[in-house]
């Protein structure tokens, strides 16, 4: 996404802008998350987090220290307390709740620990499915699932159940179905956390071939393996982001 | 589509970046939401059926309670009919005198019988009128036995020889008398049954003889049946001509008629024009209505009763898809959680849930009807009834279905598109 820029945007995004030099696909400023008790939660404390197009970043930290809450936070699926969360440049935190939604179907694609497939669905409609809310032509639909399927090489397993798939194929299933509507970014939480190492690594690897082509992956993770893989990594700890050498 | 991941011109972004949602091509159409409703209700066979039970049983005993109502109405009516819808009397209006009693505002004209046979629709016509015989006795023997105790007499009617017809009586032994008797005041009565067998007379073959006070009258025959007058049976019957010249019977009290089922408004519009061409408002009619009261009314009566259980077994049935729906609901919390996540809106999960359940019900609805109809033939097979039912109460009653499975489906939708993704994704589908 280029020109133009919304409101919040300030003279250095102006100054990129017409410089036509694309927005960071993800940027948080001073984005904080605090649950509402007595004394409150400080999920995530401000932060800053930019994820430039074309990254492969990862998240790690031990759990409760606010990786599930960052992982909402950068899927829509919670605003944040205070700070601003620009998408693709586009400014969410006070976005209503409809164009929140249409952005995490068309610019976020996610990939769950749970796989999250349908299990009644064949895995060609589990893909489709993503296509439905998106906004994706009809026309275009089954032609971008066969696609996506291809690419994690699962063209051979269209009219299977997931039921009857490997870990490995049903992850991959998962991240066909978060690819095919074109996101912005891949936000994988724990991919790997029900897999094991071979249908880890099986997973690990179409994540490289992914970001070869170009992708923008975010993976958050407790696992170091995983993490090693990526080419940022950013600590997470009592709702504190540092960036890792 | 080699790297699809980094196409900026993703469908989605075609919107203006100051949020305002414009167009959003091929977004959850119709067509998207009626396949996931359908792929919703068939991933589970076995349930679908357990849920559409209740819905069944509900719409197919409505089903069964309307048609059977219709079909014995149906019967009820029939039989109704042969008495009911063929059955008219005029008699003259009345008015109210100054000392408070009814009279007649006008006579019946003697030749009233002929003159309404003679319209079509008309099958039978007969004059009656009851006979002040100023208090004498009718009796079989002419006793005078002043210790005797005093008795009821028998009724003393006048009547036409076509009445016996017009009122569905039959002769039990000997004959109703003619026009020729009538013509000619002979002193012979009929009577009615019970009539004759008070005095004591069962056979007509050697003339007994009946006396009204002095006068001796020849019976000539026993009348019986007369559904509508049943006071005939209890009655020493005369021809008019006779009572007029015995009794001086003033005028003709009721003209009876046998009528064409269904000639009931007709003949109540022409028989006062015919009885008294000038002033037909002097005759008042009593006819069959043309669209069978009767029927309505039983109608009404059974219907009410079985409706009311067939509403309770609806009552369940809708109760039994609300159910079901939450339960599913409740089941496919992570699959509504990824769907929010995949870019689903609220009322999109709602829409999709409604929209089950309404097609559970109706499923449910048609099937229920279907199996109605089924129950109405056979049980009039059984009885070798008609089936009745009107195809719109069918129709109705399947589209029934559905609209109780669209609010049973309101709670568990609402249930539905308040589900959190967050929430819903950390657990597993």
């Amino acid at each position: 996404m280029t020109l133009p820029f919304p409101e919040p945007a300030t003279d250095h995004d102006a100054a990129l802008a017409v410089l036509d030099v694309p927005p960071p696909v993800v940027e948080l400023r001073d984005v904080a998350r605090v649950f509402p008790g007595d004394p409150p939660v400080h999920a995530l404390h401000a932060s800053d987090l930019r994820v430039e197009r074309g990254d492969y970043l990862s998240i790690v930290g031990p759990s409760g220290s606010g990786k599930s809450t960052l992982l909402h936070l950068l899927g829509l699926l919670d605003r944040p307390t205070s700070g601003e969360y620009l998408l693709d440049g586009e400014p969410t935190s006070q976005a209503s709740e409809a164009r929140r939604t249409a952005l995490r179907g068309g610019r976020i694609g996610f990939v769950f620990q749970q796989f999250h497939l349908l299990p009644h669905r064949s895995v060609l409609d589990n893909v489709l499915l993503a296509t439905l809310y998106s906004g994706v032509p009809r026309a275009e639909r089954r032609a971008r699932a066969l696609a996506a399927l291809e690419r994690v090489h699962l063209g051979h397993r269209l009219r299977f159940l997931p039921t009857t798939l490997s870990g490995g194929e049903r992850q991959r299933v998962a991240v066909a179905r978060a690819v095919v509507a074109s996101p912005g970014v891949l936000l994988a939480d724990e991919p790997t956390g029900n897999l094991d190492t071979h249908n880890s690594a099986e997973v690990l690897d179409l994540f490289d071939e992914l970001h070869g082509d170009g992708l923008t992956l975010v993976v958050i993770t407790h696992d170091d393996v995983v993490s090693d893989r990526a080419h940022r990594r950013v600590r997470i700890a009592d709702g504190r982001l540092t960036e890792l050498a | 589509m080699s790297a699809p991941a980094t196409a900026p011109e993703a469908p989605v972004t075609a919107t203006p970046p100051d949020g305002r949602v414009t167009r959003r091509a091929d977004r959850f159409g119709l067509r998207d939401l009626a396949s996931e409703a359908a792929a919703g209700i068939d991933a589970r066979p076995g349930r679908l059926f357990l849920t559409i039970l209740g819905t069944v049983l509900g719409i197919a005993s409505v089903v069964v309670t309307i048609g059977l109502a219709q079909t014995a109405a149906g019967q009820i009516a029939r039989r109704f009919d042969a008495v009911a819808a063929t059955q008219a009397m005029a008699s003259p209006s009345t008015t109210r005198g100054a000392d408070g009693n009814a009279r007649a505002t006008a006579p019946l004209p003697w030749d009233a019988d002929v003159r309404a046979e003679r319209l079509a629709g008309v099958e039978a016509a007969g004059l009656v009128a009851a006979v002040d015989v100023g208090g004498v006795a009718v009796t079989a023997v002419p006793v005078n036995d002043p210790s005797a105790p005093a008795t009821t007499s028998a009724t003393v009617l006048a009547a036409s020889g076509d009445l016996l017809d017009a009122v569905r009586g039959e002769v039990v032994t000997g004959r109703f008398f003619d026009s020729g008797h009538d013509a000619r005041a002979d002193r012979v009565v009929v009577l009615g049954s019970r009539a004759a067998e008070r005095l004591g007379v069962s056979r007509v073959d050697r003339q007994p003889s009946v006396f009204i006070g002095d006068r001796s009258y020849t019976v000539i025959g026993v009348v019986d049946g007369m559904q509508r007058r049943t006071d005939l049976r209890d009655a020493v019957v005369l021809p008019l001509g006779t009572a007029r010249a015995d009794f001086g019977l003033p005028a003709p009290e009721e003209l009876h008629l046998r009528i064409a089922v269904g000639a009931g408004p007709v003949v109540g519009e022409q028989v006062p024009v015919a009885l008294s061409p000038n002033s037909p408002e002097t005759v008042s009619m009593q006819v069959p209505g043309g669209g069978g009261g009767v029927r309505d009314d039983v109608q009404a009566d059974i219907s009410t009763i079985f409706l009311a259980l067939g509403g309770v077994a609806l009552l369940i049935g809708g109760l039994g898809i609300a159910n079901v729906t939450l339960l599913s609901v409740m089941e496919r919390v992570g699959e509504i959680g990824l769907r929010r996540a995949l870019g689903a809106r609220r009322r999109d999960i709602a829409a999709q849930f409604m929209l089950e359940s309404a097609t559970v019900g109706l499923l449910g609805g048609m099937v229920g009807a279907a199996l109605g109809v089924a129950a109405v033939v056979v049980v009039s097979a059984a009885q070798s009834w008609t089936p009745i039912l009107h195809l719109g109460v069918v129709l109705a009653s399947a589209a029934g279905g559905g609209v109780i499975g669209l609010l049973a489906g309101i709670y568990p939708a609402v249930k539905a598109a308040s589900v959190e993704p967050i929430a819903a994704l950390r657990g597993g589908v």
